[in-house]
């Protein structure tokens, strides 16, 4: 099957203009914009069944269609901070198919009136911004971008804006906040972006392979893009496959492709031949699925993965061989969200804390009994606490890590 | 030295991304062009951005401390950021790291006698399918090294010793 977003690695040089526009390119963006309505483009989203590719897996147009119209100007904020250990696909697209993504970001800004989108990607990628910014320059002179584009009233600025190394502005209203030059700590929702986003004003905040399917749905229309997937989860999602498989790396397959397949087929299995042990479905946001047949055969859309107490999220695969031991995991995850979280609130800032001073113990004193106990009962304590959800994500895999693989967290004898 | 009077063309185009009236959302921009000059954000650097946006010294000092990638010390002329999250770890990355102070006979968080290298341990820097990685931060930016092996990094440090200026 074609590539419906990497497509560089049939067409390699589809990041240049012209080979982009010989391949279909901005053909939709100019439909959109000279023939459509911008509610007509929204109504095209919704009926695609595109669902948000950064974690939370929320019906596109459904989240258009609150934007607030009483309220203007308007803004798109593309989600390029990429921060979720374990994910690697919005940076591949970004290099190598950034026109696609930019007709994306254009399509859904003239979709929700906006005249001005930000572009937010985490600051390690430095080069991909300046390359982006390269990229919106060559728009603007082909008059893809700019004032009264092909004719029309209608105007559009894309702009590029730099983090500085914080997984918590990938988080929408934390993003936000960063965009505005204030530390980038997460707002209180509601209210929600689509009515007090930007600078107070309505802002939709999509993830950058959410944008990147647009022009390919505009173009070929709702019906086609629901038939490659499963009636859950329509289209395709880029599989993001790390850990001890044979070939990691991003792997654009249809929902529905299953877990076997995308670690056997596609990433050639386990190193040195052992079996799974873990799946880590979203990255180190994760619960741990146990695996056994059954698992590996499992549907990857968002019900099925459901079913299995975890949730696909970003689809961020890691995988853990039975080389690996689920406590060793946990400190890394821990430590992880120790370091991001950015203190806000006090369950997560305290809880992050403990969690990561109790691993720190049961790994120097081997595992008592009393400080596990201690360990998910903190964890658990966090929950439905915290003001984001970055308080939530650190207790997933500590919780689901204690209950699901308890013979990990065995006591040792602390001489042993 | 003033970086309105240096960078006079970068701060206007900076400042034109924004509307006039938010113009503190250029904080962030301005404070890597400020770390372009030595790496790190000095005191006076801080006090002309404030005064540039109309913010306090402090809230542009709060901003430094919040992110990550911002300095407000010298360290190394090149930070050695390897990434030891996870899915790095899942393939070596501890172990790589481990080699890489032994070589370089530092200890993580450590400068090289010479000034040369700081070495960070980093969480993730979405290159996981391509450990071990790291990335390499100079003054001038930010560059990725990814399916390292101990010594392909350490010819690339020779490399930086002997050029002592510019990442290529
Ligand atoms: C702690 C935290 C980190 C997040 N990191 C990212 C990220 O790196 N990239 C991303 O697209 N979404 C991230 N999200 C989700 C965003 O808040 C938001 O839901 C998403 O950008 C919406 O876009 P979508 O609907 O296209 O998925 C994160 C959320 C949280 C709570
Ligand atoms: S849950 Fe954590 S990251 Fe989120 S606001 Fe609270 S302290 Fe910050
Ligand atoms: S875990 Fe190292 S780059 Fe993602």
């Amino acid at each position: 099957m074609a590539s419906v977003i990497l497509r560089h690695r049939e067409i390699p040089d589809i990041n240049k203009l012209n080979i982009y526009k010989k391949n279909g390119g901005f053909v939709a963006f100019k439909n959109a914009v000279t023939k459509m309505q911008p509610s007509e483009v929204t109504d095209v989203v919704k009926n695609s069944g595109l669902r948000g590719r950064g974690g939370a897996g929320f019906p596109t147009g459904v989240k258009w269609s609150f934007i607030d119209n009483k309220n203007w100007p308007h803004y798109v904020v593309a989600n390029a901070d990429e921060s979720e250990p374990g994910t690697f696909k919005d940076r591949e697209i970004m290099e190598s198919n950034p026109f696609q993504f930019l007709e994306g970001v254009a399509l859904a800004s003239y979709a929700v009136g906006a005249n001005a989108a930000y572009v937010y990607l985490r600051g390690e990628f430095w080069q991909v911004a300046a390359f982006l910014d390269e990229k919106i320059a060559e728009m603007e002179a082909a008059g893809y971008l700019g004032e009264n584009l092909f004719g029309t009233e209608y105007s559009l600025k894309i702009y590029t804006h730099l983090g500085a190394g914080a997984y918590i502005c990938g988080e929408e209203t934390a993003m936000l906040e960063s965009i505005e030059g204030k530390r980038g700590q997460p707002r209180i929702r509601p209210p929600f972006p689509a009515v007090y986003g930007l600078y107070g004003k309505p802002t939709v905040v999509n993830n950058v392979e959410t944008l990147t399917n647009l022009p390919l749905i505009i173009q070929n229309g709702a019906d086609w893009y629901k038939s490659l997937g499963t009636p859950d989860s329509a289209g395709v999602k880029i599989f993001s496959l790390s850990g001890r498989v044979r070939k990691p790396g991003n792997y654009e397959l249809p929902f529905g492709t299953t877990f076997r397949q995308l670690i056997y087929e596609h990433g050639g299995g386990i190193l040195d031949g052992h079996p799974v042990k873990a799946i880590m479905p979203a990255g180190a946001s994760s619960s741990f699925i146990l695996v056994d047949d059954k698992v590996l055969n499992t549907p990857m859309d968002y019900a099925s993965v459901r079913t299995l107490g975890a949730d696909l999220g970003s689809a961020s695969v890691i995988v853990i061989d039975d080389t690996v031991s689920i406590d060793w995991v946990i400190n890394k995850t821990i430590h992880f969200f120790k370091h991001e979280s950015c203190g806000k609130c006090t369950p997560c800032r305290e809880g992050t804390y403990w969690m990561m001073h109790l691993i720190d113990r049961i790994h120097k004193n081997g595992h008592s009994k009393a400080d596990v106990d201690l360990l998910l009962n903190v964890a658990r304590q966090m929950q439905n606490k915290c003001l984001c959800p970055l308080g939530e994500f650190s207790t997933m895999a500590v919780v689901t890590g204690i209950e699901r693989f308890s013979q990990d967290f065995k006591v040792v004898s602390r001489n042993s | 030295m003033s970086l309105a009077k240096k960078y006079s063309k970068e701060v206007k185009q900076i400042l034109s991304k924004y509307p006039a009236e938010h113009k503190r959302s250029a904080v962030m921009p301005l404070l890597y062009l400020a770390q372009r000059e030595e790496g790190y954000i000095n005191k006076e650097a801080m006090q002309e951005i404030g005064k540039l946006l109309d913010i306090t010294e402090t809230e542009v000092a709060s901003i430094v401390g919040f992110y990550t990638l911002y300095h407000d010390k010298k360290e190394g002329k090149y930070r050695m950021q390897v990434c030891t999250d996870l899915p790095c770890a899942l393939r070596g990355a501890d172990q790589f790291m481990e080699s890489l102070c032994e070589h370089l006979g530092i200890k993580v968080g450590e400068t090289t006698a010479d000034g040369l290298i700081t070495l960070e341990s980093v969480t993730c820097l979405a290159g996981c399918d391509k450990a071990p990685m790291f990335q390499l931060q100079s003054p001038d930016g930010l560059e990725y090294h990814e399916n390292m092996t101990v010594d392909k990094t350490m010819e690339l440090i020779e490399a930086l010793k002997k050029s002592g200026t510019e990442v290529k």
